[in-house]
């Protein structure tokens, strides 16, 4: 096989108009206003279309047949969060990680933020196979991988409320692009975590997201997979292993190994 | 009160590669032998579904749990160390298998110039070359002595791989040929010998065909499927002890294997030891295990805790370098690495095993003049394709933003347009690098935790900066695009990346500055063997496994000649050296 690009970048231009308004404006009207929330019902009214990620359509028809397939979204809640507010700034900084673009799908339509959901959910978000005897020395964080995102995603609020006086999912690009810059460096002051601390698992986490197997929750349809020309879980390559130039196949999941 | 069990012959304290030969080659042999391991059970029913990035190579599902013990880290004898905590950073082996179920099985041999590194050295050079704190030892045992049994354990696992045109000859081929070459490695074949070196296939533990070892146990012909450095072979076609020796010591009917059976002491009495003391990990039941030999085989960490723990064997004083355990601990992670991106080639990068590619040999160990180097020894350089797992690679270059829109498209970009070159370097031994037993943080039951003391040294980092002028000049030669060299970090951080530590309960010809005889029978107690890369007195450039088995099979041989005979089976030599 070789590279067919094309098809699926046409496949690709098509939604994106779509899934850009929807996110957008999602992130722009429906989340909060300065210094409160809306309300719960009218909040719910609005959430449960752009959130849901089956807005992409699989770019190859044939990835019915390989992968998780179909566009059921039942998975798609919250397991961790408590607070919506918590996965709308997620999901905001998580998009600014990973952007959509003219390549695909961004961190929101790939499912990125419920898998996160997911993780912190998990025995790994609580660290249960860590080792967390006390003493914790300086520059050690005694918070687990879902505090941590916790103070950290309130932190990214509190940053831009002080910087620009609104909320983080508000705020134009260039600002939240600005702010997570500064939880990179570390510049940011934060109670018993580093914001270099938190930033690295956003990132971690989002990339995570983005590529695992769609089993998790994220990378969803495998578009992530798609994008990274990545074949994802196959047995075998010793057709491919002395082929000089690149084989491009259409990725496949565990689900496929059921 | 601990349940006194029936004495046996010999009991092993882990259940991975060390403890596997052993009970094989023991049991085959009639003895009667107990494997004792604190993981689970496994076999290659629990390898499928292993094509999985999040869960294997990124949480670490083959990795040991940190619940209950880790061990901690500090760079200088001055600081607190501190516990490595996240269990994905510390990559030990988990169950039985151990490391050996998820190992990346590169296999090269150690070179000659490594056994007899310091009398070597001063031959050539002068005493002045070793710096003063560089504790560098012989090994006492010649790549000779040991060249027969690299061929048994080659044999064993099945090995793939050609010879290094530069050191000596085998006494016989590698059971079985090369894994298939790929693209980027012709491409790092055709630039390095145009170079003037001397490229082979990387020897390895996935097999390049079907084939039955000398026990009759099939290991199947290696897919190149990507998911090998820290998964389990779903195919069966990687080298591990959970598909070779340990089934061959199971078919004996002399070997009994428990899991969940922590060590906690090994029992001694008037210099002699009796046996160990053990907890079932599920009910805290603890179990007294007599027997004749004690073997232990927990690769470095738990060798080195269990002796001191045990108070056996003189502790390593790191003020004055008196003592030996915990001695010439060596952490052999930092590893030089470049990428070089080619904007106008595609590689199917997705297709890998764990220790896929070619290397050169051409500077390590003293195959090239030191007299001028601030360094000794030196570092392999190796093409590896080690997969393209989507999480871990996004390579972009020089300058690029690690996030965000740019990010985005340069890692798509670049995804399967990156190779890279890679050198494991020698790391040698100083006097205030060791391993002793944390003062603050304990285990579950309160026993301390091991604490290592390490940081890079000069040596280490004047290697880096010559083995990557190479790399820059060999990926320059092969057309990239951009080249990007890592720097080494400017601190040991304690994580593992993979499991390459070594000494601590260390070789040699001299009680005084060594654990265990070349048999790796303990100097202070006869019926003890300590077998690992704990035996190390430095660590060379490759990976230890290799080394470590060709020692353990070695060791085999002296565990039945002790059994029958009894006492030490080298004679002690004292090489007290002019201050």
């Amino acid at each position: 096989m070789t590279e067919n690009k094309d098809a699926n970048q046409k496949n690709v231009s098509d939604n994106q108009e779509e899934v850009d308004l929807s996110k957008r404006q999602f992130i722009k009207t429906a989340g909060m206003t300065t210094g409160g929330i809306v309300g719960g019902i009218l909040l719910g009214s609005f959430i449960s279309k752009p959130f849901k990620t089956e807005k992409y359509e699989p770019a190859s028809e044939d990835s019915h047949h390989h992968g998780s397939g179909g566009h059921n979204t039942f998975t798609e809640a919250m397991q961790f969060f408590t607070r919506i507010e918590d996965l709308l700034t997620l999901s905001a900084a998580a998009e600014i990680i990973f952007p959509e673009d003219e390549n695909g799908p961004g961190a929101i339509a790939l499912g990125a933020p419920y898998y996160i959901d997911k993780q912190l959910a998990s025995p790994w978000g609580k660290n249960i196979d860590d080792y967390r005897k006390r003493p914790f020395l300086e520059g050690e964080s005694p918070l687990n991988r879902g505090d941590t995102m916790l103070t950290g995603l309130r932190k990214l609020n509190e940053v831009s409320q002080s910087k620009y006086n609104d909320i983080f999912n508000n705020l134009e690009e260039d600002a939240q692009i600005e702010i997570l810059k500064g939880f990179e460096a570390g510049e940011i002051e934060m109670n018993l975590v580093s914001s270099a601390g938190f930033f690295a698992l956003l990132r971690q986490l989002t990339l995570e997201g983005c590529y695992a197997d769609p089993l998790y929750g994220g990378n969803k349809d495998m578009e992530g997979w798609r994008m990274k020309e990545f074949p994802g879980a196959y047995m075998s390559y010793t057709d491919v292993v002395e082929v000089e130039e690149f084989v491009k196949k259409e990725p496949m999941s565990l689900s496929n190994h059921m | 009160m601990a349940k006194k069990l029936d004495k046996v012959d010999v009991v092993t304290v882990g259940v991975g590669w060390m403890g596997g030969i052993v009970a094989a080659e023991l049991t085959k042999a009639g003895y009667k032998v107990v494997g004792l391991d604190k993981g689970k059970e496994k076999d290659i029913k629990d390898y499928l579904h292993t094509h999985d990035e999040v869960r294997y190579p990124v949480r670490g599902e083959g990795y040991e749990k940190l619940t209950n013990e880790t061990y901690t880290v500090r760079n200088t004898l001055e600081e607190d160390a501190r516990p490595i905590r996240d269990k994905s950073t510390a990559v030990i082996g988990e169950g039985i298998g151990g490391g050996g179920s998820h190992w990346g099985a590169q296999t090269h041999r150690y070179y000659p110039y490594d056994f007899e590194i310091r009398s070597k050295t001063i031959e050539k050079y002068g005493e002045e070359k070793i710096p003063k704190n560089m504790t560098l030892q012989d090994w006492g045992i010649t790549y000779d002595e040991l060249e027969p049994y690299y061929d048994k354990f080659e044999k064993m696992a099945g090995i793939s791989g050609e010879p290094d045109p530069n050191y000596p000859e085998r006494s016989d081929d590698y059971p079985t040929p090369p894994l298939k070459k790929n693209r980027q490695m012709l491409l790092f074949e055709e630039a390095v010998k145009k170079m003037g070196y001397n490229p082979f296939v990387i020897p390895s533990g996935t097999l390049s065909e079907q084939y039955t070892n000398p026990d009759g146990e099939t290991l199947n012909a290696c897919q190149y499927c990507g998911f090998c450095g820290s998964n389990y072979c779903e195919y069966g076609a990687k080298a591990d002890p959970v598909m070779t020796v340990i089934p061959t010591a199971k078919k004996t009917g002399n070997f009994e294997l428990r899991t969940h059976a922590r060590v906690i002491r090994i029992l001694h009495e008037n210099g002699k030891a009796v046996g160990v003391l053990y907890e079932d990990t599920r009910t805290g039941q603890e179990f007294e295990q007599p027997a004749d030999l004690v073997v232990l085989t927990s690769y470095v960490f738990n060798n080195v805790r269990l002796l001191l723990l045990s108070e056996i064997g003189k502790p390593y004083n790191p003020e004055n370098g008196t003592g030996v355990i915990g001695k010439n601990f060596t952490d052999h992670h930092g590893v030089t690495s470049s990428h070089g991106l080619f904007d106008n080639e595609k590689f199917n990068n997705y297709v890998s095993t764990g220790a896929y590619g070619m290397a050169i040999t051409d500077y390590t160990g003293d195959l090239v003049d030191h007299h001028d180097l601030d360094f000794l020894h030196g570092g392999q350089i190796e093409a590896r394709i080690t997969g393209n797992a989507p999480v871990a690679n996004n390579i972009v270059p020089e300058g690029t933003p690690q996030w965000g829109k740019e990010f985005k498209e340069k890692s798509l970009f670049y995804a399967n347009r990156f190779l890279m070159i890679f050198s494991q370097k020698a790391t040698l031994p100083y006097q205030e690098y060791y391993l002793d037993l944390d003062p603050t943080y304990t285990d579950a039951n309160g026993d301390p935790l091991i604490r290592i003391t390490w940081d890079y040294s000069d040596n280490d980092k004047a290697i880096h900066e010559f083995i990557q002028e190479k790399h820059v000049e060999i990926l320059e030669e092969m057309g990239a695009t951009h080249i990007l060299a890592y720097p080494m970090p400017e601190h040991f951080s304690g994580g593992l990346a993979f499991q390459h530590n070594g000494g601590g309960v260390i070789m040699g010809k001299d009680p005084e500055t060594s654990a265990v005889n070349s048999y790796l029978q303990m100097w202070d107690m006869d019926n003890l063997f300590v077998c690992g890369a704990s035996a190390f007195p430095h660590f060379s450039c490759t990976n230890p496994t290799t080394t470590a088995a060709a020692l353990t099979y070695r060791a085999a041989e002296g565990m039945m000649e002790f059994l029958k005979n009894g006492g030490q089976l080298v004679e002690a030599k004292s090489q007290k050296r002019l201050v």
